[in-house]
């Protein structure tokens, strides 16, 4: 799995295969990265904190992630996460004290004809209401599934 | 695999298309996959097996009709089109091969927005299966880079490009013949070949698509780029959140290893090509190529200052040619039809077609193809069929976070790289917003800025610290606390930030506070003076927080 050529080149790719497996990163996982493919420690974390894409935390049970691409934002994104925050008291990035729900944003899905999009544990829904979400979030928190 | 056995492909192909039997075409584009047309194939599936047609009609996968908003699409070999399809829908559409079109689903295909469009890019787009080579190889694929290997040395390949007068599909529009003879020209025995699959600007989905939609065209593109620079290696960089692109595109790609066409001695000639792929991480200024080459590196994406310009000094130092997704889309139906073919197309410095993605207020949000040239009231009104709900035009947005926003005045301004620039916007990687009264054109600004400052890597202070200034500005302006002098300010920063960033996202950051000064001062000046928001967004935002 980790034997991308074990150069120092192959960093992003390595991490990204951690991070598929294991949720995220830690740092031990870092650790390791950084002295199998003999690049600094400094680097793997400079690098897993720079992009994005990459957590050093573990997600909640569930994961909402809410497009904020242009699109969605002018079809009223933002009141969805204005939402999200008033009745769950998280903002994106963050994960709800219980552990149930995590709250992501992505720059763009791609999928503007569904303006707004959101995506609830890896299934994308499309045209999503303040009132849709609300109630799809009630669900993850009571429910233990 | 060598020229004989491609063409024999390609014959047997085209000889089982004609043989006769249906295809039913169904989207698999991401788009439509997310309304369940993965579900309507496998209904269609069942539905041929159970009525054991499985010799005379098949279901195909194929890639993005362009009219999203109306997903999911299916269409029939007749030129049928169906949309928003459901699994139940699968019965009737079986029926009527035989017969007459289900009414009820029927997607009428002669109105502007099919009738206006000119296919290059997408030319294969919704036609073949993207996870088959030899579906691709049938539509003359590959075709191309049999000629350029057979019949063309580099150098002819770079001429062809050159007259073609192709120029950068990434947003700035260098000339691509240009920047290819610079690589080609540059010294060094290593040399690499990148496609950029970045595509950052929110609000664009063009290269998605046709990485969805017809991957081996990006490949064969890169081939005859890698053959005319004299590269043997190259890496496609697409963002990790293309789950579907990537998946395909690594499907492609060992399929054209599988037939030899990518590996040692291509076609058995000693041209030689290895590709790999590279996954971005969520960081937008990656789309700059000094930032790219630095992640394909395996460092953190900050750009360095150039020059020296990648064609000279890229990746590990070796000559490098970037092009984006659409530039390589182009380049197999240049060579195919020649330079001269190309530059008939298109406008006086544009040339050729542009695909854009139109999206935001408007009715038929998707993917359009059309010649340089055309204005944004065509493509706004007539293919995209102006905004829905009886509500008004009030401006249209291109280039995502680096362009900039355009009012109802500039409608009938043609569509080009320069026309764009000197609009206050740029051609940028083709997204197209178009946003109705109820917008807030400074609440818009202020989210572009947002966004600029999330994304700015912090390398250079002009970017780091001008952003978050600006977007403090813009926060103040929004919740009506604003003073007459942060306009200045304003002005002032953008200025600064246009004139002393390292690289492109710090000097186009400014772009759309400026666009939006210069069309809709007005709405600034109603925030700042009469703490009014004319659409009433920043207003309820206030109270929100209240």
């Amino acid at each position: 799995m980790r034997r991308l050529g074990n150069q120092s080149r192959g960093l992003i790719e390595v991490l990204h295969t951690v991070q598929e497996t294991f949720g995220y990163l830690d740092e031990a996982a870092l650790r390791y990265v950084a002295m199998s493919l003999r690049v600094p420690l400094s680097r793997a974390y400079g690098v897993a904190t720079f992009y994005q894409f990459f957590t050093l935390k573990p997600g909640g049970q569930h994961t909402c992630v809410i497009c904020t691409g242009t699109a969605c934002y002018i079809k009223g994104a933002g009141q969805l996460l204005n939402s999200i925050e008033k009745e769950h008291g998280i903002r994106p990035g963050e994960t709800t004290a219980d552990g149930k729900v995590s709250l992501v944003t992505a720059r763009c899905l791609g999928s503007c004809g569904l303006a707004p999009a959101v995506v609830y544990d890896n299934q994308v829904a499309g045209k999503v209401s303040a009132q849709a979400l609300r109630d799809r979030l009630a669900q993850w928190t009571r429910h233990d599934s | 695999m060598t020229p004989d056995e491609l063409e024999q492909i390609s014959e047997d192909e085209r000889a089982a298309r004609e043989q006769g039997g249906h295809t039913i075409n169904v989207c698999m584009a991401a788009g439509c996959m997310s309304c369940q047309s993965g579900a309507v194939k496998e209904a269609l599936d069942k539905e041929i097996v159970r009525r054991g047609w499985e010799k005379g009609c098949r279901a195909k996968g194929v890639g993005c009709m362009g009219l999203c908003a109306a997903g999911p699409l299916v269409s029939t070999e007749k030129g049928t089109l169906y949309q928003h399809v459901t699994a139940e829908d699968a019965p009737d559409i079986l029926d009527s091969l035989e017969g007459a079109a289900v009414q009820r689903i029927v997607c009428r295909t002669d109105v502007p927005f099919f009738q206006r469009q000119k296919k290059i890019v997408l030319e294969n787009s919704g036609i073949v299966d993207p996870e088959r080579m030899e579906d691709y190889i049938g539509f003359l694929g590959y075709g191309a880079l049999l000629k350029v290997l057979s019949e063309m040395t580099p150098s002819e390949v770079v001429q062809e490009i050159v007259k073609s007068g192709l120029r950068g599909r990434g947003g700035a529009g260098y000339p691509t013949g240009l920047k290819w003879s610079t690589v080609a020209k540059a010294f060094g025995s290593q040399k690499y070949v990148i496609c950029n699959a970045d595509e950052g600007d929110p609000g664009a989905f063009m290269d998605r698509s046709v990485l969805e939609s017809d991957p081996h065209r990006v490949i064969e593109g890169m081939l005859i780029a890698a053959y005319a620079v004299g590269a043997n290696e190259g890496y496609i960089y697409v963002r990790a959140e293309y789950p579907l692109a990537i998946k395909r595109l690594r499907t492609a790609i060992r399929q054209a290893e599988r037939a030899a066409l990518l590996g040692t001695s291509i076609c058995g000639t000693r041209f030689s090509f290895r590709l790999d792929l590279r996954l971005g991480a969520g960081a937008f200024v990656c789309g700059e190529e000094t930032a790219l080459i630095a992640s394909v590196e395996g460092k953190r994406g900050t750009p360095r200052p150039r020059p020296p310009y990648p064609s000279q000094s890229g990746l590990f130092d070796a000559p490098t040619l970037i092009n984006n997704v659409e530039t390589y889309a182009n380049i197999a139906p240049i060579i195919r039809n020649g330079g001269g073919w190309y530059s008939q197309i298109g406008a006086e410095k544009s040339k050729g077609t542009k695909v854009f993605a139109l999206a935001g207020s408007i009715v038929n949000t998707g993917l359009v193809e059309v010649p340089m040239g055309i204005t944004l009231r065509e493509i706004v009104f007539e293919i995209g069929g102006g905004i829905p709900e009886g509500r008004h035009f009030k401006a249209v947005q291109t280039g995502g976070p680096s362009g900039g926003c355009l009012p109802a005045e500039a409608l009938d301004m043609p569509v080009e790289y320069e026309t764009l620039a000197r609009a206050g916007s740029i051609m940028g990687s083709g997204g197209m917003i178009v946003m109705d009264e109820s917008s807030c054109m400074v609440d818009v600004a202020k989210y572009f800025m947002d966004f600029c400052k999330t994304e700015s890597c912090g390398k250079c202070v002009p970017c780091r610290v001008g952003t978050y200034q600006m977007k403090e500005l813009l926060d103040r302006i929004c919740s009506f606390k604003a003073v007459p002098a942060d306009r200045a300010m304003l002005e002032e920063l953008s200025d600064l930030l246009r004139n002393t960033s390292l690289c492109g996202l710090g000097q186009s950051a400014p772009n759309p506070v400026l666009s939006t000064l210069r069309y809709f001062e007005d709405e600034y000046l109603s925030h700042i003076e009469r703490r009014q928001c004319p659409a009433g967004v920043c207003s309820r935002q206030q109270e929100d927080v209240a």
